[in-house]
């Protein structure tokens, strides 16, 4: 097995591991009963690691978030769909691998699946621009949900990137226009959109698949309008910062359930989905299934109106008439 | 990321401090044109739209400059101008969000960074929202996000053409998911302005970018800009850190979007309400409407 790769906060737990593998090894080579330690350990080590986990900063969360063997879309559509084709091309000029799309069933319901793909590795990340899209990506899964939308597929959306990749080509070919262009034809759409964010929702470039119908997190992604270190970078004019700046910004699903931005946070295997992640694609797929039939229940003009609406209400001002703050949600 | 590098680049550059400087030898009636080093007489500059006579560089003029020189004496009709922003997350780098907020307000005479209203143009009606960017950098937050998505729904229900003036370094991040959120805010109620088909032009000021230039700045039916205005999703800086090559000379400048097929048309200030008004009556939209 792979070695697992260790995030600072999970350190205290390499003492208990250790001790546990020993003794599994003592118990291989003899004849001793060791059940019982074992046991006593093992009930040990899942404490402290809920314990960790359900003390996680903001900051520490992020950690998780891009934790590398975190599961990833492609991960999730190959845990709980049937049937994967993967569609390729923006039908002009390129396919972003950082932006992937294809139909699936879940269940008995074929459906539309996009997402960002960031890799396990070095050589993966390349590969994938470190899920970074660029604006052939955001114009590609433009097309796909054009077509979902014309065969009546809901569209499954897939969170996961640090932002849209930043480059001399990608500005050239209009990022912000392809972004733009999602924004307001996700609005448009005729079939149910839900979109999770698996891991890291970095600004514009995750809102790019994002105007959902239902938009769910899970409990340690994080999902925010600038990187905790651009943001400190600025504001604080000091890097270091950045782990204030996460806590300042609000970017957890606790806070973003309060916000009215999210819908729902599902709740992570103790030590976080990359630790079960066969666990978490069960929580997520029972999600989304229970999102599917009650959005596809309603007539397409509710549907819409009832998308537009969410966003609508999104904001918090001061209104002169009432005098009262309105911190809708 | 993008605000970050256009912080960045402003801090460095100064880039975007480009105004009309005073020269030594004058009490203010004087200046000097940051472009070309022209001396000008100021009354001069306000009467070219705040455009030098020498080389056409533009300075940034605040919004009511904007709406002056644009609309038709008189015609403006504000709305929602005192929908005041909140410090929603209790927001405090160096300093608390509510005390920038204060100073802007104290600074602007606005309660935000955006005015919104109907006016006429060549005597043709029309919504309008225009940026400041001496608030906050132009930055959208709640307050900004909800004024432009109330005039854009107005403009659906009255039938009216919308412009937008861009300025801005992008969402705020004071209010952090709330101002993303507003993105798509906009671009849902110009959705549905455009699904009943009318008219809708941003024309893009400098600066524009971030996530303004990831929605409505970019949503235009028709989309127009001053001339060498910065636009751009990204900043320069860090792209320029991850290319580790030189950008082109107009990178980033309307003449580039233009040249990539991103603007329809260059239009200088001093032309601009009369290219506006022949626009509009070409799209049918008739004057003393
Ligand atoms: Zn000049």
């Amino acid at each position: 097995m792979a070695r697992r790769y260790l995030l600072e906060f999970e350190k205290p737990l390499v003492e208990l591991e250790k001790q546990i593998e020993q003794i599994r090894e003592l118990a291989r080579d003899s004849e001793v009963d060791v059940s019982q330690q074992l046991l006593q350990l093992e009930t040990l080590a899942a404490r402290r690691r809920d314990e960790i986990f359900r003390a996680l900063t903001p900051a520490e969360k992020i950690q998780v978030a891009r934790h590398p063997q975190r599961p990833s879309t492609l991960d999730f559509i190959q845990m709980f769909c049937e049937d994967w084709i993967e569609l390729h091309g923006d039908r002009s000029c390129s396919d972003d691998s950082a932006l992937v799309g294809g139909i699936a069933r879940i269940d008995d319901k074929a459906v539309m699946l996009i997402g960002q793909q960031k890799g396990r590795d070095t050589k993966e990340n390349v590969a994938r621009n470190f899920g970074m899209a660029k604006p052939g990506g955001y114009r590609k899964a433009l097309r796909l949900m054009n077509h979902a939308d014309r065969f009546n597929l809901p569209i499954i959306c897939f969170i996961d990137t640090p932002g849209a990749y930043a480059g001399l080509l990608a500005e050239e070919q209009g990022q912000g226009e392809a972004i733009a262009v999602n924004l307001r034809e996700m609005f448009r759409l005729k079939v149910p959109i839900i979109a999770t964010v698996i891991g890291e929702g970095g600004s514009g470039g995750a809102l790019g698949i994002g105007v959902a119908d239902k938009l769910l997190m899970f409990e340690h992604s994080v999902y925010t309008v600038a990187s905790p270190e651009a943001c400190a970078s600025i504001l604080w004019r000091d890097a270091g910062k950045a782990p204030e700046a996460a806590s300042a910004l609000k970017i957890t699903g606790t806070d973003l359930l309060s916000l009215g931005i999210v819908d729902e946070v599902i709740k992570e295997p103790s030590g976080g989905n990359n630790w079960a992640p066969l666990q978490a694609g069960e929580a997520l797929k029972q999600a989304l299934l229970k999102y599917l039939m009650e959005l596809s229940a309603l007539p397409v003009q509710t549907l819409r109106d009832k998308r537009y609406e969410k966003f609508r209400r999104i904001g918090s001002f001061l209104e002169p008439s009432t005098q009262e703050g309105q911190l809708i949600s | 990321m993008s605000l970050f590098d256009w912080f960045a680049a402003r801090r460095k550059d100064q880039f975007v401090g480009k105004v009309i400087q005073e020269t030594d030898e004058s009490d203010g009636l004087w200046g000097k044109c940051p472009e070309c080093g022209q001396v000008v007489y100021r009354k001069d500059l306000l009467t070219n739209a705040n455009v030098c006579n020498n080389c056409g560089h533009h300075n940034r003029i605040n919004c009511e400059e904007r709406i002056k020189l644009l609309v038709d004496e008189g015609s403006f009709k504000p709305l929602n101008k005192n929908l005041s922003p909140l410090d929603p997350l209790g927001f405090k780098d160096r300093r608390a969000y509510a005390d920038r907020l204060r100073e802007s307000q104290a600074s602007t005479g606005m309660k935000d960074g955006v005015m919104t209203g109907l006016c006429q143009v060549e005597d043709i009606s029309l919504a309008l929202a225009v940026m400041d960017f001496r608030f906050m950098g132009g930055s959208m937050g709640s307050v900004v996000g909800e004024k432009i998505t109330r005039l854009v729904e107005k403009a659906t229900s009255e039938k009216l053409p919308l412009l937008i003036i861009c300025a801005s370094g992008g969402a705020r991040m004071q209010e952090g998911m709330l101002s993303l959120m507003q993105m798509a805010k906009i671009s849902g109620a110009l959705e549905r302005h455009r699904e009943a088909n009318h008219l809708y032009m941003p024309l893009l000021t400098h600066p524009t970018t971030g996530g303004v230039t990831a929605s409505f700045a970019m949503l235009g039916d028709l989309i127009l800009a001053e001339p060498k205005a910065l636009i751009g999703f990204a900043g320069r800086r860090v792209i320029e850190q991850t290319l580790r090559e030189k950008l082109p000379e107009n990178f980033q400048t309307a003449e580039y979007l233009l040249e990539h097929g991103f603007v329809d048309k260059i239009i200088p200030r001093t032309q601009l309400r009369k290219t506006l008004g022949t626009l509009l009556t070409l799209h049918g939209y008739q004057k003393g409407k």
